[in-house]
């Protein structure tokens, strides 16, 4: 069974119209996400492995090149900061 | 660098704290509402507060801080919090744990409630009830800090730091860890209304302050060391500073708070400045936010004298906070005197001189109730 993210509990993945980005909203903070981590993350639904989201990902950039790394090294930093979580 | 002028383009605000009420079955010496809260007119109703969320999530504000005085005395909370998470707020109640009980964390958590904070006055319950003015308040603390990580709730405990409870730092971090906070504030006080008329009372000695922050170095290692989650977030006090904090962000740019009577603040303690601030009931929020002269009055640079008007960091730090220009100069246009650039710098060098001789007690402070604000602006 391959590792499957999802957001920590807690911690809400939202867009915002009026700053035209996804934003992380957790207790009393909001990280604003760049384009690519926004992407990644609206991948992450506590259902898919990492494979199927980097799948997802080629899918919808097909002109990106090879997304693997950067997908599994966002992953990593986002443990880090406990953004997410493996299940 | 780019100076900041009144034309630069005004955000949104990203930040709306809603301080529901005044009143507070607490009386802790440092609280932050005014000093003149028994004389404040009648909260907003349910259906204003409600109204004026909306409006603030239209302008594109995310987080929403339910505050007070103390919020839970609101009958209205739950369904507040039910409208606040429809409209796509991230939704944070800050309380004192007083009035809450299991049947309320699971009705807010049914409402959509995010995340909960509870305040602590110090690590045992013989200093926590005094400095509170409550007997019960450490017991209700714990168990429903409890009964908000049973709930599932991701949970911040907040400590306000000053001389009578720093030398606790050990015991506060251990507290925490127990009660499995997710984030620990360790917020020095502020000194702005009750506090600051306190501040003698209450500020830390430098010495105190640099051992707890050694403290709580060896503490944030010794977690990073074992990969816990647990984030400890330190407050000191800016009178220890040379140079001012960018108080809010800067002067109406991303926080927005509605006191309870209304009335619209860029921070919770700009009420305490000699302008006129604008009332949701008579203005819209937008109006309130990209118009309003009291919104208006410190954006962008052109308000600074010197020494910030010519020094190569004002867009940095905004020349500091107003409120504590006006409460140690006399005038709120004046720098932060926290800044060493400041001709009032003396007045902060004075404050520390004070605190390594303080010798107040507990019970030289002026405790925070509504007797105490009548007896301060009687007539």
């Amino acid at each position: 069974m391959n590792p499957v993210p999802r957001i920590r509990r807690g911690f809400r993945l939202q867009w915002e119209p009026a700053q035209a980005c996804f934003v992380l909203l957790y207790p009393e903070g909001m990280v604003r996400l760049n384009g690519s981590a926004g992407a990644i993350l609206e991948a992450v639904d506590g259902e898919r492995d990492v494979e199927t989201i980097i799948e997802r990902l080629r899918t919808r950039f097909p002109d990106a090149g090879d997304l693997g790394p950067d997908v599994r090294e966002f992953l990593r930093e986002a443990e880090r900061q406990h953004w997410i979580e493996w299940q | 660098m780019t100076p900041l002028d009144a034309s630069a383009p005004v955000g949104p605000p990203l930040w709306l704290l809603a301080e529901l009420t005044y009143r507070c079955p607490l009386q802790c010496p440092y609280c932050s509402n005014p000093l003149d809260f028994a004389r404040s007119g009648d909260e907003l109703s349910t259906a204003q507060w409600l109204d004026v969320l909306r409006q603030g999530r239209e302008l594109g504000a995310a987080q929403l801080g339910f505050s007070g005085g103390e919020p839970l005395v609101r009958q209205d909370l739950a369904e507040l919090i039910g409208g606040a998470r429809a409209l796509g707020y991230y939704t944070n109640l800050i309380t004192s744990g007083l009035g809450l009980s299991d049947a309320k964390v699971a009705a807010f958590a049914a409402a959509g409630l995010d995340h909960i904070q509870i305040s602590f006055q110090a690590s045992d319950p013989e200093l926590n009830d005094a400095l509170a003015g409550s007997r019960k308040a450490f017991r209700q603390k714990l168990a429903m800090a409890r009964a908000v990580k049973a709930a599932g709730y991701p949970m911040v405990l907040n400590f306000v730091i000053h001389r009578h409870n720093i030398h606790q730092m050990p015991q506060i971090l251990q507290l925490c860890e127990q009660l499995d906070a997710d984030y620990v504030e360790l917020a020095t006080c502020q000194y702005y209304g009750w506090a600051f008329r306190n501040r003698e009372g209450l500020m830390p000695s430098q010495a105190q302050l640099r051992a707890a922050e050694s403290q709580v170095n060896d503490y944030r290692a010794r977690l990073h060391a074992r990969g816990a989650p647990m984030k400890l977030i330190f407050v000191t006090p800016d009178y220890y500073e040379s140079r001012p904090k960018a108080c809010m962000n800067g002067w109406g740019s991303l926080f927005l708070t509605v006191a309870p009577d209304g009335t619209a603040l860029p921070c919770h303690s700009a009420r305490l400045l000699p302008i006129d601030f604008p009332n949701v009931r008579t203005m819209s929020l937008a109006e309130i936010w990209y118009h309003s002269p009291g919104f208006n009055h410190y954006r962008g640079d052109a308000w600074m004298p010197e020494p910030c008007r010519s020094c190569e960091d004002k867009a940095r730090d905004f020349g500091g906070c107003r409120c504590q220009a006006y409460l140690l100069t006399g005038d709120a246009d004046n720098a932060d005197p926290v800044c060493d650039k400041s001709p009032y710098h003396d007045r902060i060098l004075a404050a520390r001189t004070a605190a390594d001789h303080a010798r107040t007690g507990l019970d030289d402070l002026l405790y925070r109730n509504a007797r105490n604000s009548r007896l301060l602006y009687r007539g």
